[in-house]
This record gives structure tokens, sequence and C-alpha cells, in this order.
């Protein structure tokens, strides 16, 4: 399974089938546009490595996707079952009103019977099969003794049929087999609808995942090789490459480097490490090589440790109940009230239960809950849509409800506000020799502040001296010999620095010529940050930055980014009770943060958003994903979200008003089927229409 | 009104036609790429016949 981000027309198809097929081993291989991916079917011995060679040949960027993450998407068992109940109950409709037009137009007598009797035979058994998802969970609701809109649902659709059924044995004049099947039909559009929405956000979030293959490399009886990480148990040795993220908790027994801890802690500094360290899954070793003993893998280890935390933060969220959930609440009883008077009264009234029955599901079949089924999903479908071409994965069904509530927002530092990727401040303190000895020195070396000084460097036109003899010493630094002098980059103790250090990232330079030269590095603002944090700030909403990084670094990028309210050096569990505070005080929170630290503070926010670029475990603990590297979708996120809620609303309005004009005749027993089946149309498209409106 | 006989089994055969159809369809998975499928049809190749499916009838 591999992942093709830029393939987008008939040639990209087929020119990488053509190119897949033609690489020795391959079986098969298929494009999938929809997904942006390919399946390969190929001899065991076929690595995806050479195939994105192959590809990358044909001019294709290709990824390894682990199938193994991807099970929910490659069998999409619900989205096939809701789409054949959704074609049935098409099917069953379509014949059912046929034969409901011929009796409305006059059909009577026998005719009408043996026309009912078809309808009966048609609607029961699809009903049966089409309504299940209803009646399972209302079911499932009414156990727990709460209401959901499903309740209502499915006792109009079992009252419609079942009253029905009664008419037709006794040749009776009104039966409601198509409003209860068409019912059953635009719910289930609603229903799909909904489902596909989350689906693609799904899919893609769990191409995220997929894309990192846990692949450890394990030493045993001094050999390498590639296996799986499920398959590491404690005590195994791991060897970790430099630039390469940790994958269990181990215990380093050779090797000595530095390791990147923000995505854990927040810290952008690196921290050296050596032999007799321990370090956790997660870290990102920087320099030098690492061998590690593990301490714990998989399940056991301090990633997945954190699940707890994330857990027991969580339960807050379970409490939200869905605007959808909420207008149920306050129109099941009112419907069923008014159902269950009209019955009481023309039974009263007439003496005839049969009449009265027949009112009661008039009443219940008019009052449209298929407009207020629609209601919600047509609307966040439209929204999501809008958000998702935007790179926004809406993952959870009521995000954009909660999104459209909140009043702060809390973002993390390192990696979520920033790039996390370093940038120097102050290279032009570099004399030009020692620039380009610098230079030189950089580029010899992986570590990301070498890369970011070469980078910068380069920028700047200087040109790399001639160094001979240049040798890295993991986890301290770099030197070489620039004619007859030694010169070092790297740490300040290792260059012989002395003095007052300073509070920023810093790496040094030294030619044994004067002092060192310290080297200072600040994080930069992602791009569109500012505009995210003005626009969130222009809608009303309190900005929060919460770090775990020291409080210069913190200070600097707030100020920069135009954010009041700052707390530095905040641990993970702090995050999140700051954040429950937050929440205590009656403040809806919207918490932005990318890595292990955050992941407690975004399952405890009322919504949550994380970057691609982070930690799995927080864009999993999170409700909204935020593709690309871009901010400035925020703003336009909550105001999507705020347009979302305000059309959820108005369709509930306008299902209300249908009410009001449908239930007196309904009631005074003036509804004949005709006009019930007219109702429903009628406010279901209008219901869906105004929802298009938010795209 | 005899002719009803006739002409309301025809017309479920024909919808019962339809939905079959349908689920033959949804077997044979056209609904799992609906942007390349839609695109492949500009295609020059395969013209001619039809490409032997890799994915048709097993789970991928």
């Amino acid at each position: 399974m591999l992942s093709l981000p830029t393939i987008h027309c008939a040639g990209c198809i087929s020119s990488v089938e053509r190119a897949l097929n033609a690489a020795p081993g391959v079986l098969a291989a298929r494009v999938n546009l929809t997904l942006k991916r390919a399946s390969v079917d190929a001899e065991p011995g076929v690595v995806a490595d050479d195939l994105i060679t192959v590809l990358d040949r044909a001019g294709f960027e290709a990824h390894e996707l682990d199938p193994g993450a991807l099970a929910v998407t490659g069998t999409d068992r619900t989205g096939r079952d809701l789409l054949m109940r959704l074609g049935v109950a098409g099917f069953a409709m379509m014949n059912v009103m046929l034969l409901s037009i011929s009796v409305w137009a006059g059909a009577d007598d026998a005719t009408r019977d043996l026309f009912h009797w078809i309808s009966a035979a048609i609607t029961l058994p699809a009903i049966a099969f089409c309504a299940q998802p209803f009646f399972k969970n209302a079911w499932s609701a009414l156990r727990v003794g709460r209401m959901n809109m499903d309740v209502p649902i499915a006792l109009a659709i079992l009252l419609a049929a079942g009253t029905s059924l009664y008419e037709t044995a006794q040749s009776g004049e009104h039966a409601y087999f198509d409003a209860a099947i068409a019912l059953t039909f635009f719910l289930l559009i609603g229903r799909y609808l909904d489902y596909r929405t989350r689906a693609v956000a799904r899919s893609a979030a769990e191409e995220l995942a997929a894309l990192e293959v846990p692949r450890v490399v394990r030493l045993q009886d001094g050999q390498e090789d590639t296996v799986d990480l499920s398959e590491i148990v404690a005590g195994d040795l791991v060897r970790v490459r430099p630039g390469g993220r940790m994958p269990v908790d181990g215990e380093v027994t050779d090797g000595s480097s530095e390791i990147d801890r923000s995505l854990l802690t927040g810290e952008t500094a690196p921290v050296p490490c050596g032999v007799g360290d321990t370090v956790q899954a997660g870290e990102v070793n920087l320099t030098g090589p690492l061998t590690l003993r593990t301490i714990a893998a998989g399940r056991d280890s301090s990633l997945h440790a954190l699940a707890d935390l994330v857990a027991v933060a969580e339960s807050g969220r379970a409490r939200y109940s869905s605007l959808a959930d909420k207008a149920a609440k306050l129109y099941a009883p009112g419907v069923h009230i008014i159902a269950v008077l009209a019955m009481a009264g023309w039974w009263l009234g007439t003496g005839d239960l049969r009449v009265a029955l027949n009112i009661a599901a008039a009443v219940l079949i008019i009052t449209c809950p298929c407009a207020l089924g629609l209601a919600v999903p047509a609307v966040t479908t439209a929204a999501s849509g809008r958000l998702f071409r935007k790179g926004m994965l809406i993952k959870s069904a009521t995000a954009l409800e909660r999104l459209a509530e909140i009043d702060t927002v809390v973002f993390d530092k390192t990696g979520t506000l920033t790039e996390g990727v370093p940038v120097p401040e102050n290279s032009a303190d570099l004399t030009g020799v020692q620039a380009a000895c610098a230079l030189a020195l950089a580029q010899a070396s992986a570590h990301p502040l070498a890369a970011a000084l070469a980078k910068d460097l380069t920028a700047r036109g200087i040109v790399a001296a001639a160094l001979s003899d240049v040798r890295e010493q993991p986890g301290f630094g770099i030197e070489g010999d620039h004619s007859g002098t030694r010169v070092r980059l790297g740490r300040a103790d290792w260059v012989g620095a002395t003095g007052p250090m300073p509070m920023l990232t810093a790496t040094w330079f030294a030619d044994g010529e004067g002092p060192p030269v310290a080297l200072r590095f600040r994080d930069t603002l992602r791009s569109g940050a500012l505009q995210a944090v003005s626009e969130l700030r222009a809608a009303g909403l309190d900005v929060q930055l919460l770090s775990g990084d020291s409080s210069a670094a913190v200070a600097a990028l707030a100020s920069e980014a135009g954010i009041d309210t700052v707390r530095a050096g905040v641990l993970p569990a702090e995050k999140a009770a700051h954040v429950a505070a937050l929440s205590d005080a009656g403040r809806k929170v919207l918490m932005v943060g990318d890595g292990l630290n955050d992941t407690a503070a975004l399952a405890a926010a009322h919504v949550s958003i994380s970057p691609a670029s982070g930690l799995d475990a927080a864009r999993v603990a999170s409700d909204v994903v935020l593709m690309g590297n871009d901010l400035s979708a925020l703003g336009d996120a909550h105001r999507t979200a705020r347009r979302a809620v305000a059309r959820i609303h108005e369709n509930f309005r306008l299902a209300t008003i249908y009410n009001i004009g449908a239930v007196p005749l309904a009631v005074a027993g003036l509804a004949t089927p005709l006009i019930a089946a007219l109702a429903m149309s009628a406010s279901s498209i209008t219901v869906s229409l105004n929802a298009l409106r938010v795209r | 009104m005899e002719v009803l006989v006739y002409l309301i089994p025809v017309s479920l055969f024909l919808g019962a036609l339809g939905l079959a159809g349908f689920f033959w369809t949804l077997r044979s998975r056209q609904y799992e790429d609906p942007e390349g499928d839609k695109r492949r049809i500009l295609n020059s190749e395969w013209d001619d016949k039809p490409k032997p499916d890799q994915n048709s009838g097993k789970d991928a």
C-alpha cells in the first residue's frame, strides 16, 4: 500500500500503474485516485522502498503506508451496509409511491385494497431491513433512560406501518406505507451523508498514522535486522539512527548523542545523553547512533501510559449532548403528548378507536421527524466539506457544534504555534573566516542546529572553508582542522566557553583565538500563526499560550504573536489542570497542541485541534486535525463552525414552522397520506437547500 | 382493469432488476474510487477490452 500525495489526473493514474506493473516482482497494481493511494500485489521479496524508487524515477512522490493502520478503511463495511439499506429503501419507496399515486388518483374498492396489500408486502420487509439503524439507536437510548432523535423516528415508522397494516386489513381508506418508507429513505440519506463526511476525515487521519510505519532495527547477536515494532519485547537491543524517533522506552547501552524531547515536554533545547541514560519512546535522536536496551515497548511504554490520563480527561467531554439530541429532548415529548391527546380526544369524541389511532399516526408522521433528522447531518456535511478543502479533518461528529461555542483558545508553543525548527539569530557575529569554517563544520553534521546554521550561512552567500580531519563527537559537537587551527562547533563546555549562558537555545563556535562565539537560535512562528491569532482575537476570544519551554523563549514568542496571557514551564499534568480549571470556571476551551505533553489537555478541552505534524497520540486525542503547515485556517474554521450552527438552528426553526402549520391539520383529522407525503418532502428539501448555503 | 394483473408484476420485476443492478455495483466495489473512475474514462488504455480487475470478488 503506497500513498501518492501528488497524483491528480487520468495521466497520473496510467503512468503510475504502468511504472508499477513494469517493476520486477509486481503482480498487479491499482491506483485509487479518490484516496490518492496505490495498492500493489507483489511477490514476497518485493520491498516498498524499491517501488518508491521506481515511482520517484517516474516523477511521483510516494510514501509507504502501514496496511495494519488502514484496516478500518480497507474494508469499509459500515459504509457499504448503509448504502445497501439506502438502495433498498429507495427501491421500495419508488414502487410504493407508484401504487400510492394511483390510490390518491381515485382507485377504490378491491383495487385500492390490492394496492395497499402490495404496498404492505413491499414496505414491511423493507422497513424491517432498512430502518434497523434507527431501531437499534432508539433502543440503546431508551434502555439507559435517555432520549435521542431516533426514538420519535422509530416510533413514527413503527406506528405508521402498524396502523396502515390494520387499516388495510379493515379495507380502510388511508394507508401510510409510502410515508413510512419515505421517512426511512430520507433519514438514511442523512445518516449516510453524516457517515461519509466522517469516514473521509477518519481515513485521512488514519493515513497520517499509517505513514509512520513502525519498523525497528533490532540487534541480535551483532546482526542488524529490521522488524515490526510489535515484535520487540523488553530486553531487546534496538538501534536508533540519528534523526530517528525512539521506538521504545529504553536505557542507552552504547553511543552518545543529543535528544530532542520537545514532543514530550515542549522544551526545544536538545538534551545530551550517553551510556546509562534512559530515553522515552517518542523522543528524537539527533546526533549520534544509539543502541538501547528495551525497558518497555508498545502498550507498556510511557507513550501509551499517557492514554490513561487521556481517558480520564475525556470523560468530561462525554457529557456533551449534541444539538440534535437537545432538539429531540424538546421535540419528542411535545409531539408524543399531542399525538396521545389527539387520539384520546377522537376516541372520546367518536368512540371509534380505529379513527383515533389513525389520527395519532398522522400526527406522528406529519410532524416531520425527517426534517429534524436531516437538519444536523446536512449542515455538518456541507461545513466539513468546506473545511476539508481548506485542510481540516473533522473527526468527531459534534466537533463543529463545540467549536462554535468556544470563548477561550489555548495554544501550545513548540511545534504548534511555531515550526519546531530553529533559526539562528545572530550568525552575523561571526567574522568572515569564522563564518566560512562554521559553515564547513555545520555542513558535515546532521544535527538540526547545524543544519539550520548551514542553511542560514549559505543563504547569506558564504562559501565553506576547506577543512581537513573533520570529526563529529556525538553529543558534543563537531571539530575540524583549518590550516593548522582547531575549529569547533558544539556545546558550551566542550568548546571551552565560560561566563553567563544565554537563556535561549544556542550552539558555540570556537577557533582557538579569542573567546568562543555563542550562536543563539530561536523558533519561528508557523506561517499563518499571526493571522490565526489576530482573527481569533477579533472574534472576541481569549487567546492564551501554554508551554513547557523556558520562560524567556516563551515570552519572546508570545509578544511576537501578540498573545498576552502566557504560562511557561508547564508540566503535562499542569496543562490538563489549567484547561480543566478554565472549564470549571465556565469557559469553553479550544486547545491547539501537537505533543505528547498536550494530549491530556487536548482531551480535557471542550474541543481540540492538532497539526498533522504532531504526534499520533495527539492527533488521536483531538477532534480536528490540521493538514499542511498553515495555521491561518483556524480563524476560518471558527467562523464556519459558527455559521454551521446558525444554519442548524435555522433548520430546526424551519422544521418547527412546518409543524405549526401541519399539526392542526393532522389533529383535526384533515391530513391525508397525500398531504403527509407533500409536507415531508417539502420540509426535507427546504432543510437540505438551507444547509448547502454553508459551502 | 384486468391489465393490472400483468402490469403490476412487470413494474415490480423492473424495479427488482434495478435493485439487483445496484447490489451488483455495490458488490463489485464500484463506489470505492469515484474520482479515479471518472477520469479513467478519458484514458485510451483498455479501450478495446476491460482491464483484468484485481479487486473484484475478493477483499483486497
